[in-house]
């Protein structure tokens, strides 16, 4: 009995927090790098005052959120309006479960793992709308309205990417996904390079899923302030805050697994030490990754309303049609050896 | 505690949860909780699904329902206003009909149950298991091998739909503009504005006005 606890209860449990507090330290180190990054693009410093280089910025930034009061605005449904940054943060951290951190690191290697993710990143969004509507404010709600129409949009770009993965992969498993890719020829043997076109889109809308700029309509503070969190504050807010980002992150550590081989490494396997796959390869792609929706953020004006949907719908749902349909004559004909582990 | 206790203790407490949320989808009064509750029927069912192993069946009801069509309902919901105390009022008046039709469909759903436990069909081992691969996988073998004309026929019917739906929702204004992406790219700059070439001319300095007298 108590070994059936300790093997079913204890241990699961363990492994969750070897994987959710990295990933709550890994939040606020990247908080503090996108200042830095934004700081250096802007030609200004960014944080350097609170500890060395101004790396506690972050902690300091968490500390002050947390004891800050926790506002409920008049005539708000109080349950949803606590609720709502909960609903956020469950599938953001959920989302982990399945991501394969190395051929045996993987908390659960779940059959239908990209399955699961959908899952869990398409329930993401009632965060979002709950706390728009529960917050009893226009602009909250404005931007609750903008932030669902969006992910919903993107979410079926995405899927189709997917799709296009999977058809190559043939299978659902994310470390399966991975496997396929391996080969002799390192880089050239991942799925970017029959891909490429719905890399990119796979990309773009892990950006526009997770509400960042250029795609940033919901929160808008030009426009309605900071959308569907305007009325947020304190502690409520930095679970928000963390949600964004955890997502931020896993859509990178996501780009990296689906299309850039995961864990394995870069060079060709005859190349010895570091030919030879690991955790720090898939860390160094998804750092890459998460650069860029920094990069975006400090380059790119917000897109229009109108214009987001017409890229999601009229130019990234064909082309992601058609490169599905691409994908299965690359399998079907055998045109690529990817896949086939040769 | 053994393995099949367990799942049919999970199982009892999901199907619990399933009808309470189910049953508070039609009697909460606030239009948003009631849709919310119907998100809670979905998930708690799609778990049931996941116990009896039928995984892709349980993840593809999260990833449509709760994930898109839900949040289009809740999208429609927020944006009504509602008047709840006419909508009371036709609760009471319908009540009578609709408990009717509840017990005919409960009678008939008693005899359906009844006909089928007296041809007492036993359901075979799982095939998937039988055939040593996952469900999700045993299931993409099936609908596209086997079934992959009833499944053709399923998706074109579906294709038809929503034709259809956006066939009947369109109408045709006069009078609307529209932008055109393809003709704002294609634009000329030259078409819309002309640039001026002009020599760099010191403009006339002012002479400096001496400061005048103050009049008194």
């Amino acid at each position: 009995m108590i070994d059936q606890l300790i093997n079913h209860l204890v241990w699961p449990i363990v492994y969750i927090l070897c994987i959710t507090i990295p990933l709550i330290l890994a939040v606020a180190m990247f908080v503090y790098w996108e200042r830095k990054v934004i700081g250096w693009m802007h030609v200004r410093m960014g944080p350097n005052k609170i500890g060395p280089f101004g790396l506690l910025q972050a902690f300091a930034d968490v500390v002050k959120l947390l004891i800050k009061e926790v506002i409920l605005p008049t005539t708000a449904n109080r349950f949803l309006y606590y609720l709502a940054p909960l609903l956020t943060l469950v599938p953001a951290l959920a989302a982990w479960a399945v991501v394969p951190f190395s051929s045996k690191m993987v908390l659960s290697n779940a059959n239908a793992g990209v399955l699961y993710l959908l899952a869990m990143t398409s329930m993401g969004v009632y965060g979002i709308i709950l706390a728009g509507w529960a917050s009893n404010s226009r602009y909250a709600l404005l931007g609750a309205m903008r932030s669902a129409a969006q992910v919903i949009s993107y979410e079926l770009a995405m899927g189709l990417c997917l799709v296009c993965v999977l058809v190559l992969a043939g299978s659902l498993n994310l470390t399966d996904i991975v496997n396929a890719q391996a080969g002799h020829k390192g880089i050239l043997d991942w799925f970017w390079l029959p891909l490429l076109p719905v890399f990119v889109i796979y990309f773009i809308s892990g950006v526009a899923e997770t509400n960042r700029a250029p795609f940033d309509v919901a929160e808008g503070e030009s426009e309605i302030v900071a959308g569907f969190h305007v009325e947020y504050s304190g502690s409520a807010f930095a679970i928000f805050f963390l949600a964004e980002y955890a997502n931020m992150i896993l859509v990178s550590f996501l780009a990296a697994v689906l299309f850039m081989g995961g864990w394995l490494s870069p060079f060709p396997s005859s190349w010895g030490f570091i030919g030879q796959g690991g955790f720090p390869w898939l860390l160094i792609k998804a750092f890459l990754f998460s650069f860029l929706f920094l990069w975006f953020r400090a380059s790119f004006p917000r897109y229009r309303y109108d214009q987001i949907m017409r890229l999601g719908w009229k130019v990234f749902i064909p082309i992601a049609i058609v490169w599905v349909l691409v994908a299965g004559c690359l399998k079907y004909f055998g045109w690529v050896t990817i896949g086939t582990g040769v | 505690m053994n393995p099949q206790l367990f799942q049919l203790i999970c199982f009892y407490g999901f199907g619990f949860i399933t009808v309470v949320a189910a049953l508070s989808v039609i009697t909460l009064k606030n239009t948003v909780h009631a849709v919310l509750s119907l998100v809670l029927t979905f998930f708690s069912m799609a778990c049931l699904w996941m116990l009896a192993d039928a995984e892709f069946l349980a993840l593809a009801l999260i990833v449509v329902y709760v994930g898109a069509v839900m949040v289009l309902f809740l999208f429609v919901v927020m944006m009504l206003d509602i008047d709840q105390e006419k909508i009371r009022e036709g609760f009471v008046k319908f009540l009578p009909i609709g408990l009717i039709v509840a017990v005919a469909m409960l009678v008939e759903m008693l005899g359906l149950i009844g006909v089928k436990a007296m041809h007492a069909q036993v359901m075979g081992p799982d095939p998937a298991a039988a055939a040593g691969v996952s469900n999700t996988a045993w299931l993409g073998q099936a609908l596209y091998t086997k079934y992959l004309l009833p499944f053709e026929v399923a998706a074109l019917i579906l294709t038809v739909g929503v034709v259809a739906a956006v066939a009947l929702t369109l109408r045709q204004r006069v009078g609307v503009r529209h932008e055109s992406a393809n003709e704002q790219v294609r634009v000329n700059p030259r078409d819309r504005i002309r640039i001026v070439k002009m020599d760099a001319v010191r403009p006339a300095q002012p002479t400096p006005v001496p400061p005048q007298e103050p009049s008194s």
